[in-house]
Order: structure tokens, then C-alpha cells, then sequence
């Protein structure tokens, strides 16, 4: 689990190419390409509308894209076309998993249960099916502590040892929020991605959280997440993507981006001399 | 709290009164057509009606009386209680637990155990038969129906309206094959519940891709479908006649319960000739097999699939999100319940000896899901009181022979269970929306098992 967060940086662990996606006479997103680096923290940005969550859910199996090849590279060197899977299977057998914008937990179920639900690819097999298990043999219970063990390292670095024994559903928004990421991480995936990790959070629990990207980075897992807050996404990621209208505007590093006179226009507004030279041209009536 | 508490005293009173009233006028209204006029056929075989003003001034008294109780008393106490109990500091749920909470399960096991040889210490052996019968088999029955619904229902959240489909093909299973093919009771039960599951499974299939009020509608059709067949296909099933002579269930081959076998065991065993060790012998078979249901239940429930039911039900794209496959998962829950339908059927149909269409009506699966939804989705326990509740009481009103002192010759109380039943859903599902177990074990801690309010867990979507 502790892979050297240097060790494979550079190589691309997934590849977005031209993925085109349509609802009816609407085009969400129109010949889309980007790139995602092992051990990067790539963050997708864009104003409300600009279809950022419709990549995610072409990229998690959700939505079937109209267009594109969306290819997963793995450590180990397989790839997979992730358009081809079905929605689990992209979980199961890509292992890139994912988080939600409005929080889907299985608030009946305790914080530990929903951590090992989590791992029921891995403690399906080692249950031989339920057959076994039902059994009672050694495999099955070895298989089960480890899986606890997992639970209790994600728990311990999502900050929630303390509520393990308590319903999902009674945890405040934030631990919420790190529970699912916690969740999501017990899938055991090479990319995590993360709708808006940090809607809805207050200074502190956005701090905590940051904590916990950063560690699931060094831990060797990538990281695509789509945010609103700037401040996060400049802070924490290591590639930035824009993108406006379905189109991508921008592509680099948060300073290059942050310096990018399209994204400036499109996501901040347009300046203030702009703004005289638009005048003049609506004068002219040439707009 | 400025009124002094006389004042507020006769306020209280006057507004027991005057909702007294309300529910009186109320009452009338409801029964004054019901109640008040009876039709009935005179020697002309006329239908002519009469009045029955006394038996209506009852039922409007009652409901006046007792809503002038709960107004005035019983409402005003229970606020006070709580009021103490919120100025006292005192959470609503005591931690301490007496000896009789603690060791419930084990108790009711043992009474169970001992239950046939009491009735026949305590009603002799032929009087034994109605408690037996009547009352253990018949409840232990609908416990085991009810526990294999609650896989489907209650765990995996998979609202499911023709359950009683899978108890009659168990039922026919046995029946069939036992007469066609001599076959014994111990090859066909595994085989019945075989066949339900597959059942389950070619259900399955088209429907589980549908989701909440759509799959209970089909699997409404389903139930009715599996009825309708049985009924028309008369070269098989011989339809409404239905099949009777279905051979006994033996004593494990060693002892045979029909009367002119060599191996009988009232026989082998010098005891009178009776019924009651047959009953009693299936009164213990139907526990074994409520056991198994319970014991397989709870184990699924800690491993991996049984986990993923209680995640499917409370939330379905979170599930895909992590790498489940909710198709097999929902068929698994479904084919499982399926097959404890299946043996329930097979018990069903040795313990008659008959089989026929009208014992798999629709209102069999309301029943069962009335039994379901009433202890508590999930809740093992909760299901088995609901059961005991619901069909228990429904034998005891055919036993309240006094109420015909009250009402006349020709009250015949069973007619009112459906009543009842509706009402007692009613009363539970005001004071415990969530039946009456609403909270859930949870399947795996760290420190300690604290149960999960029903206030989180869902009641399932799909």
C-alpha cells in the first residue's frame, strides 16, 4: 500500500480522448481530451454547468459516453478501455472508485459496516462465494480480520475511530464527507475520484481533508476530483484541467491556469479594460 | 404555566368533553348504516331490514367513553411522565436490562421445546391437537414465511407482493412429485425449496431491472400468475379440486405416521392411536426448520452478501460505485427467499395432506407482508411476535365463544380478523412506525454493538 510516491509519477493512469457526450439535442461535452498522471492530484474545474460531473460519470461507468475512449492503465501495466465496463465492474476490475456530490452513504449501517461493504469483491472471493464461509473455514475468517484491519487503517486516517460503532447516517457533514473518501479507499483502487470533495465544508474540515488527499496521494492511490472552491483546488492539486461548455479551455499546472486569460474570462469574469473593449464593440454593433 | 392547576384541571376536562362529543358524532356517522340497519331475509325470502339502535349506542358510547379517557386522562399522564423524565435528565432507553430481556431467545426456545408435551400434560392427548395445531404449527408457519420474506424485504429492501407464488410451487413440488413419483417427504423438501429458488431466479431476471412500486407490481402479477396457472392447467394440478391423499412425512423413514404401515409409530411405540403425535412430530419439524431459516439468516446477515442486501437496501448506486454487482446480489436475496417459501410450501402441503389454489391467494402475501412490515423489517424477533400476534390472535377469536352472549347467536368473531388485523396495523404503525423492532443489530464493531436507531436505516427503494 505504501508505494514511493515518486516512484512511477509521469506515467499516465488515465487517458481521456475525445470522449463526446450527448443528451438529445444537447451536446454535455464535445471532443474532450485529457491525461491524468499516476500519483498526481488532477483536478477538473469548470463553472456550474460546464459538465464536469457528466465526465465523471462517463469515466465511472455511469453514463455511457456517445463518443471517446476513456483507456485505464494500472501498475501492473493493464489496461482498460473503462467505456467498455459495466458501472461495478469499472470498481471491481479497473479499480478506479468514486465518490458523490450529495453524499450516498449507507446511513443505516454502522461507519465500520460501510467500510466492509467496501470489500465485498475481496471477501466475496475469500467466503468462496458465501458457500464456504457458511462453512465456517479458517479462509474466510483470516480474510474477514484483515478486512477489519483495513477498515480500522482508513478509519484511523479518515479521523473516525472514534464513531466506528455509530450509524453513518448520525456522523456530522464533514466526517460524512471523509467517510465516503474513506469508503472509496477500502475498494482498494489505483484512481479515486472525488465529486466536490469539499462542498458544503467549513474551514477546519476542509483542512482535515486536505490532510487526508494528501495522504491518500503518498499512499500511491491518484486522485481526479472536480471542485468549486479555488482555494482547494490550488492548493492541493498538481494538474488542473478547464473545463467550459463541455470544451476543455485549459490544461497545466494551477499557476499556468490560474494565469490563463480564457479561464479568467470564463470562470472569474471577464477584467475590467476587457470589459470597455466589449463596450466599444457592442457600440459598433458588431456583437 | 400561569393558569393555576384547577383551572387548568376543568379546561382539561371541558376538552375531554367536547372531543368525547366529536368522537361520539363521529362514531355515529361511521356506523349509524352498518350498525344501525341490518338486512336480512324474511320467510318470503324478501329482503326487508331493521333497526338495531342498541347495538349502535354501544359503539358510540365506547368511542366516546374512550376518547374522553385518552383526552382526559391518559394523555395528561403520559405528557407528565415524560416531562419528569426530560427534567430528571433521563435518556428514553435504560441501559440496565433484567434477566428475562437478556435472555429472551433462549427462553422462548425452550418454551417452544417444551410447548407439545405441556398441551399434552395440560389437555390430554387428543385435546392437545387444537394447541398443537391449530396454534403452534399454524404460527410457526407464517414465522418461517415471514423470516424468509424478511430476506427479500426486509434486508434487501426489494418490496416483493407475490411471496406466496414460491410457497405454492413448494407446496406442488411436494405434492406432485410425491404422488407421480413416490417420492419421501426428506428428498422432496430440499427439492421443493430447489425448485421455488429457481423460480426465484427466472422471476428475477426480467424484473429485478425494475425498481419500487413497478417490481411490486410484477411480482403482484407473478403471485397471481403462478395462481391462475394452477388453476387452469387441470391435466396437472386438477385445479380448483386440488390435490389430496399427499402422503405423510415419516420419521426420518425409521417410523411411519399412516395408520396401516408396519412401521407406525404409535405402533412401534405402544401409545393409542392418535393424530396428536403426528402434529406434534410436524410441531417439531416446522421448528427445526423456522431454526435453520433463522440460523442461515443470521449467518448471511455477517458475511459479505448478506452485508451487501442491507447496503443494496439503503442505498443502490453507492453499491455500484463500489464494485457490487446488485443484479446477482438482488437475485441471490431473491432466490434465497424464494427457497425458504419453497420448504415452508413443502411442510405446508404434508402437514394438510391437500392442496388447492385458494390457500395461495393474494391475501396470504398481504398477510405475510403485514407480519413483516409489522415486527420490524429485519428484525428476526420482532417478526416472530408479529407473528404470534397476528395469527395467534386470529385463532383465539375463533375461540371467544362469549362474545356471542354479547352480540348474538350469530357472531361469528373470525369474520372480524381482518378488522383486527387492519386496526392492530394501524396502532402499531402510529406508535412504532418502524414495527416493533425498529432498530438493527449491526453485523460487525470495533468496541461495543450499539443497535442503529430505525431513524437511520431505509426501508429500500427497489
Amino acid at each position: 500500500m505504501t508505494l514511493g510516491t515518486n516512484v512511477m509519477k509521469n506515467e499516465t493512469i488515465l487517458k481521456v480522448e475525445h470522449l463526446s457526450m450527448r443528451f438529445g439535442g444537447l451536446m454535455a461535452i464535445d471532443d474532450f481530451s485529457f491525461d491524468a498522471k499516476r500519483g498526481d492530484i488532477t483536478a477538473l474545474i469548470g463553472p456550474n454547468g460546464a459538465g464536469k460531473t457528466t465526465v465523471f460519470n462517463c469515466i465511472t461507468g455511469f453514463y455511457k459516453p456517445t463518443m471517446g475512449m476513456i483507456t485505464l492503465t494500472q501498475r501492473d501495466g493493464d489496461q482498460y478501455l473503462l467505456e467498455r465496463l459495466r458501472d461495478f465492474e469499472i470498481t471491481k476490475v479497473a479499480k478506479v472508485s468514486r465518490t458523490f456530490q450529495n453524499i450516498r452513504l449507507f446511513s443505516g449501517l454502522t461507519v465500520l459496516e460501510n467500510l466492509l461493504v467496501a470489500q465485498h469483491n475481496a471477501l466475496m472471493k475469500a467466503s468462496g462465494y458465501t458457500v464456504l464461509g457458511l462453512l465456517g473455514l479458517p479462509a474466510y475468517t483470516k480474510a474477514s480480520a484483515a478486512a477489519i484491519d483495513k477498515a480500522k487503517y482508513w478509519l484511523d486516517k479518515a479521523n473516525l475511530t472514534e464513531r466506528a460503532d455509530d450509524p453513518a447516517g448520525d456522523l456530522p457533514y464533514g466526517a460524512q464527507r471523509r467517510l465516503e473518501i474513506a469508503r472509496a479507499m477500502c475498494t482498494g483502487p489505483e484512481l479515486l475520484c472525488l465529486d466536490e470533495p469539499a462542498a458544503g465544508l467549513n474551514p477546519r474540515e476542509s483542512a482535515a481533508l486536505n490532510t487526508l488527499l494528501h495522504s491518500i496521494r503518498d499512499d500511491g492511490a491518484s486522485i481526479l476530483l472536480i471542485e468549486h472552491d479555488m482555494s482547494v483546488v490550488m492548493e492541493i492539486s498538481d494538474h488542473v484541467v478547464v473545463l467550459e461548455y463541455g470544451q476543455k479551455i485549459s490544461d497545466g499546472t494551477p499557476d499556468h491556469v490560474k494565469n490563463d486569460p480564457k479561464v479568467i474570462a470564463a470562470y472569474l469574469g471577464v477584467e475590467d479594460d476587457e470589459v470597455e473593449q466589449i463596450e466599444e464593440q457592442l457600440d459598433e454593433g458588431r456583437i | 404555566m400561569a393558569q393555576s392547576p384547577a383551572t387548568e384541571n376543568s379546561g382539561l376536562m371541558a376538552q375531554a368533553v367536547k372531543e368525547a362529543l366529536v368522537a361520539a358524532a363521529i362514531s355515529f356517522g361511521l356506523f349509524v348504516l352498518y350498525v344501525g340497519i341490518e338486512t336480512y331475509q324474511d320467510i318470503n325470502n324478501a329482503l326487508v331490514w331493521r333497526t338495531r339502535w342498541g347495538l349502535l349506542a354501544i359503539f358510540v358510547v365506547i368511542a366516546a367513553v374512550s376518547r374522553f379517557v385518552v383526552v382526559g386522562f391518559i394523555k395528561p399522564h403520559l405528557d407528565k411522565r415524560k416531562r419528569d423524565k426530560a427534567k430528571a435528565g433521563i435518556p428514553e432507553v435504560s441501559d440496565g436490562k433484567t434477566f428475562f430481556q437478556r435472555n429472551f431467545l433462549k427462553l422462548a426456545l425452550v418454551g417452544l421445546l417444551i410447548y407439545p408435551p405441556l398441551s399434552v400434560m395440560l389437555a390430554g392427548t387428543q385435546g392437545s391437537l387444537k394447541y398443537v395445531d391449530n396454534f403452534g404449527i399454524q404460527i410457526l408457519i407464517y414465522v418461517m414465511l415471514a423470516w424468509g420474506l424478511n430476506i427479500v424485504v426486509g434486508l434487501a429492501g426489494l418490496l416483493d407482493l407475490g411471496y406466496v407464488a414460491f410457497y405454492a410451487v413448494g407446496a406442488y413440488s411436494y405434492a406432485l412429485l410425491s404422488q407421480q413419483f413416490g417420492l419421501s417427504f426428506w428428498v422432496l423438501l430440499p427439492l421443493s425449496g430447489i425448485l421455488a429458488a429457481f423460480w426465484g431466479i427466472i422471476l428475477g431476471f426480467p424484473v429485478l431491472r425494475l425498481r419500487g412500486d413497478y417490481l411490486a407490481i410484477v411480482t403482484l402479477a407473478f403471485g397471481e400468475i403462478i395462481r391462475l396457472v394452477l388453476i387452469n392447467w387441470t391435466d396437472v394440478t386438477r385445479g380448483t379440486f386440488g390435490i389430496s391423499g399427499i402422503p405423510k412425512a415419516s420419521f426420518f423413514g425409521i417410523w411411519s405416521f399412516d395408520v396401516g404401515a408396519d412401521n407406525n409409530f404409535t405402533k412401534a411405540w405402544g401409545l393409542s392411536m392418535s393424530s396428536a403425535y403426528y402434529k406434534i412430530f410436524l410441531f417439531y419439524l416446522i421448528l427445526a426448520l423456522c431454526m435453520l431459516t433463522a440460523y442461515v439468516t443470521i449467518k448471511l446477515r455477517r458475511m459479505p452478501i448478506g452485508r451487501a442486501w442491507e447496503a443494496l437496501r439503503e442505498d443502490e448506486i453507492a453499491c455500484r460505485s463500489l464494485g457490487i454487482n446488485t443484479v446477482t446480489t438482488k437475485l441471490t436475496a431473491f432466490a434465497i427467499g424464494a427457497m425458504i417459501g419453497g420448504f415452508a410450501g413443502a411442510f405446508f402441503a404434508t402437514r394438510q395432506g391437500f392442496v388447492s389454489p385458494e390457500s395461495f391467494v393474494f391475501l396470504e402475501s398481504a398477510v405475510i407482508l403485514a407480519i413483516v412490515v409489522l415486527g420490524g423489517m429485519g428484525s428476526l424477533t420482532g417478526i416472530a411476535i408479529a407473528a404470534i400476534v397476528m395469527v395467534g390472535g386470529t385463532e383465539v377469536l375463533r375461540e371467544m365463544e362469549f362474545l356471542k352472549h354479547v352480540f348474538g347467536p350469530d357472531f361469528t368473531p373470525e369474520l372480524y380478523r381482518m378488522l383486527l388485523f387492519g386496526l392492530a396495523m394501524v396502532v402499531v404503525m402510529v406508535f412504532k412506525p418502524r414495527g416493533f423492532v425498529g432498530s438493527r443489530e449491526p453485523t460487525a464493531f470495533l468496541k461495543e454493538r450499539k443497535a442503529v436507531s430505525g431513524s437511520f436505516t431505509k426501508e429500500g427503494h427497489g
